[in-house]
């Protein structure tokens, strides 16, 4: 069920539209930004409000790569791997943070503090290695200074 | 040396506010537009300026507002692509970051000339810094009497949105893009009809660049004759050229179109870092062939990189030095671009993804001979003519360039069955 709250913002947002549809992404963020992903409940839910098929909402769900059709983490660790964050040596920084927190792309920790995901180029390349946590953005990466800024995070 | 648009942006401070930017001059060109000139008047002058849109393609910017039909009342609308997310590229960012207001004023100017009611700033949503700053200037305009109903009181009505992405390079695409903005999967239309015909909801759509929409205020103010004259080549105009990868001063510098690659490596980019060696080049990010030493003295240009079988793109080049494994560039691209396809048609889909991992194989001392017939054959079918859109052409250029400057790197892979950079 979609909360009220969900249910005010989604609203405004097809206000913006000709039509319901059109608002379907912001729909998803809206509930993603509640609830940290989206679930197959929701997805449900959205497309009875927006008056879509359930199927048509899932194809819009999992077309966008920045909505989580998986729980993720308190913090979304967003590790650019464009080419030139590769250049820069990217994956060592890679290897570090997963070393550090045991997870690889695509995992959250156990204390469910991080999940660390690849991003494609950030628009960082002139501070390369990047990285963002969340709505934060960090560049010329070192190991310290990854340590560092995990535990902002913590 | 003229810098238009980014005089104003000074990255440690914030940019000006609607206040400041109008004491220093911004706006002027909106106030000329709206209140002296026809919208007829305003597209031919950016026709006569020989504007070329700044996101990659080139097409004139004033005959793509030509294309709009003028005779038929009805809702029309103007797209910003600030979906900036070509590998390597960071200028639309620098823009929106910046100055907002250069934008907003060009936008304001270009809705005009195709009498659109609204308009829509298309933002990748990584771009916190510049969604956070292009709100606050477009409240500031509302607030001004600069957006919103009757215009500087001309009786010119204008909406303008932000729509923040939800990931997807494909996205960048306009026809993609407009699909997106109506809430669906972002997979590229069939043109013809073009978006000037029918575009955002079925209605007349101009889709422009973040640089290009830059540029409209400034043409407004100083005539299709100044702008010009600021290029070294026939084009017209400054553009923003970046460097990323092993150089003494990656960043950006707003030049005249027409500078050559070396002076942009050499001058502004301080060249490459100690101890690293020049291989090659992207010249406009990842979508754009491979260009090597001989090319250095080429003039960043469409019509001059065309010339030696690549593509201005962007104008924000990568740099492979000698201590990066050509393949493994290649193998992180098309990594890239498999990923990012829509999966909408066959060559893409299926090709790329075929593509990656060949190359992982060659990386990784499990290739053999016949690849390198397997990846020129993809490259064949991928290429324009082959597929719905732009995306898996652009992925064949580094590829099919790489192949060929870096041929003997493919080679040595597969003899020696390891990457020879790896230890």
């Amino acid at each position: 069920m979609l909360s009220e709250e969900e249910k005010t913002e989604i609203q405004k947002e097809t206000g913006q539209y000709p039509y319901p549809s059109a608002a379907c992404i912001d729909a998803l963020k809206i509930v993603q930004h509640h609830r940290g992903w989206v679930s197959d409940e929701s997805v449900k839910d959205i497309a009875q409000l927006l008056n879509m098929s359930n199927e048509d909402v899932e194809g819009v769900a999992t077309f966008y790569s920045r909505i989580y059709r998986k729980p993720v983490g308190r913090n979304v660790i967003l590790l650019c791997d464009g080419i030139s964050c590769m250049i820069m040596g990217y994956e060592s920084i890679y290897e570090h943070i997963s070393k550090k927190l045991g997870i690889s792309f695509g995992q959250t920790t156990a204390d469910n503090l991080y999940t660390l995901l690849p991003i494609s180029c950030l628009g960082d390349c002139d501070h390369a290695p990047s990285m963002m946590i969340n709505n934060d953005h960090f560049n010329h990466l070192t190991f310290e200074e990854v340590d560092k800024i995990l535990e902002i995070y913590k | 040396m003229e810098r238009p648009l980014t005089q104003h942006i000074h990255p440690e401070s914030s940019p000006l506010n609607l206040k400041e930017y109008q004491q220093a001059g911004g706006y002027a060109g909106v106030q000329k537009a709206l209140k002296d000139m026809t919208p007829a008047e305003v597209t031919n002058l950016v026709k006569t300026s020989n504007l070329l849109g700044r996101g990659g393609a080139g097409f004139p910017t004033g005959v793509k507002w030509s294309l709009v039909p003028m005779d038929k009342e009805e809702p029309k609308y103007l797209v910003c692509n600030a979906d900036e997310m070509e590998p390597g590229t960071f200028k639309d960012r620098y823009l929106l970051e910046g100055n907002p207001h250069q934008l907003i004023a060009g936008m304001i100017i270009a809705a005009y000339a195709i009498q659109a009611q609204t308009a829509y700033i298309f933002l990748r949503w990584a771009y916190k810094k510049a969604e956070t700053e292009l709100r606050k200037a477009i409240s500031e305009a509302y607030a001004a009497g600069l957006l919103g109903k009757n215009i500087l009181g001309t009786g010119y009505n204008l909406e303008m949105n932000v729509h923040l992405s939800a990931g997807r390079y494909i996205c960048g695409e306009e026809t993609a893009l407009l699909n997106s903005l109506e809430g669906k999967r972002a997979i590229p239309r069939t043109k013809p009809p073009f978006p000037a015909i029918s575009g955002l909801f079925g209605k007349p759509t101009v889709v422009n660049n973040v640089e290009t929409l830059c540029w409209i205020s400034h043409i407004v103010e100083n005539g299709a004759d100044w702008f010009k004259g600021l290029s070294l080549t026939e084009t017209g105009g400054t553009k923003l050229f970046g460097v990323s990868g092993k150089v003494k001063n990656p960043g950006l510098w707003e030049l005249p179109l027409g500078t050559t690659i070396r002076e942009i490596l050499e001058d502004h980019a301080g060249g490459m870092l100690d101890g690293y060696g020049f291989r090659g080049l992207l010249p406009g990010g990842a979508s754009t062939d491979f260009l090597i030493e001989e090319h250095l003295d080429v003039k960043m240009d469409f019509s001059t990189v065309s010339a030696v079988k690549s593509r201005m793109g962007t104008g924000t080049m990568i740099i492979l030095d000698d201590k990066t494994c050509p393949v493994a560039f290649l193998h992180n691209v098309e990594k890239f671009f498999a990923l990012e396809s829509c999966g909408f048609c066959t060559p893409c889909r299926e090709g790329l993804p075929w593509v990656v991992k060949i190359l992982e194989a060659i990386e990784n001392g499990n290739g053999r001979m016949e690849h390198l017939d397997i990846l020129k054959q993809q490259t064949r079918y991928m290429a324009p003519g082959n597929t719905f859109c732009a995306h898996a052409p652009g992925a064949a250029e580094p590829l099919q360039s790489g192949m060929n400057y870096f041929h003997d790197d493919f080679v040595s892979h597969i003899k020696e069955k390891k990457c020879p950079w790896k230890p």
